[in-house]
């Protein structure tokens, strides 16, 4: 147990603006282990930008920083995410 | 930019405060927002608040539990007047919402100021007339620390029912349960043929649960969390 530990609903907001529709709906599948989810299930640390983690392997999936206008985005653990546009 | 236009007490600790937003185009029952202040500095801090009113409310309510160390929170409960003006963005999330439809009883589990989206749920359940069977188990730390509580006793009936739980002080007399919740209490709660369970509280007490109702046998798909964390003011 990770007392820092949120889902996929705290990183909604700010992965909204990016991906520009709803994400926690969205399916996702973790490059490591290759289990697929909604996002809204990932487990999610947010300290001084939001990293989200498979919640079966633990492989970090996303990794967010944003800083003034600019979003920093790594997305090496995520295999493919499937988005209802 | 949403306007406050009313606050109003509900226990010590928390506060609902209704808010008028301009072109605000509905949300579904367990949704959240995110909040943003600015200083005049232009240092910003943002937290997200799950939405307490139903669908179709006149007006977009928050209930906030002020916590002392956090950012945001005791400005929302403690400095914030109607006419106060602050930025929103939402309504904001797919995953952790109402389903009139899910095929078979719901329970919703909440720990303190986690019943916040249940209670959305409850509110636009009862709204829309849905049908669905649903329990909520709502763990308190005493009867006064109990948020909504003349309203969901007047939403009980029409297949909702709330069990409390008071983890710390009853009061006299007190025949519910009087601890936290465990193995025992979630198997004379939850239905046996539970469709889907939302569970929302601090991540000690979504763990705790979520992890249990899996051990008990319920499918981990139909377990969806919504944790808030520590840091969550």
């Amino acid at each position: 147990m990770d007392a820092l530990r949120l889902d996929g609903n705290a990183a909604a907001g700010t992965l909204q603006q990016v991906f520009t529709t709803e994400v926690t709906t969205a399916v996702g599948t973790c490059g490591g282990c290759g289990a697929t989810d909604a996002v809204g299930a990932a487990h999610v640390y947010v300290s001084a930008g939001i990293v989200l983690r498979c919640p079966h392997c633990d492989t970090v999936l996303l990794r967010l920083v944003q800083h003034e206008e600019r979003i920093w985005l790594d997305l090496t653990g995520l295999r493919s995410l499937a988005l209802r546009v | 930019m949403a306007t406050v236009a009313e606050i109003r007490p509900e226990t010590p600790r928390v506060k609902t405060l209704a808010l008028d937003v301009p072109g605000w185009a509905g949300h579904r029952g367990g949704q959240h927002v995110d909040v943003r202040l600015t200083a005049e500095d232009g240092y910003q801090a943002q937290r997200s608040y799950s939405i307490a009113s139903a669908a179709n409310a006149a007006r977009v309510e928050l209930t906030v539990e002020g916590l002392e160390d956090g950012e945001v929170s005791p400005y929302l409960t403690s400095v914030a007047r109607a006419g106060d003006q602050f930025e929103i963005r939402g309504p904001i999330g797919g995953y952790f919402v109402w389903n009139a439809d899910p095929g078979g009883p719901v329970l919703l589990v909440g720990g303190g100021s986690g019943v916040v989206p249940l209670m959305a749920m409850a509110r636009q359940r009862a709204a829309d007339g849905d049908a669905v069977p649903t329990r909520l188990l709502y763990s308190s730390r005493s009867w006064e620390d109990v948020i909504y509580r003349d309203e969901l006793e007047g939403l009980s009936g029409d297949g909702f029912r709330v069990v409390h739980t008071l983890t710390r002080e009853q009061p006299p007399g007190w025949t519910g349960y009087a601890r936290r919740v465990d193995a025992e209490m979630l198997t004379q709660v939850a239905p046996s043929d539970l469709a889907l369970a939302f569970v929302c509280g601090p991540t000690p007490f979504v763990e705790a649960v979520a992890s249990t109702l899996v051990q008990l046998g319920h499918d981990p798909a139909k377990v969806r969390t919504e944790r808030f964390g520590p840091t969550g003011g």
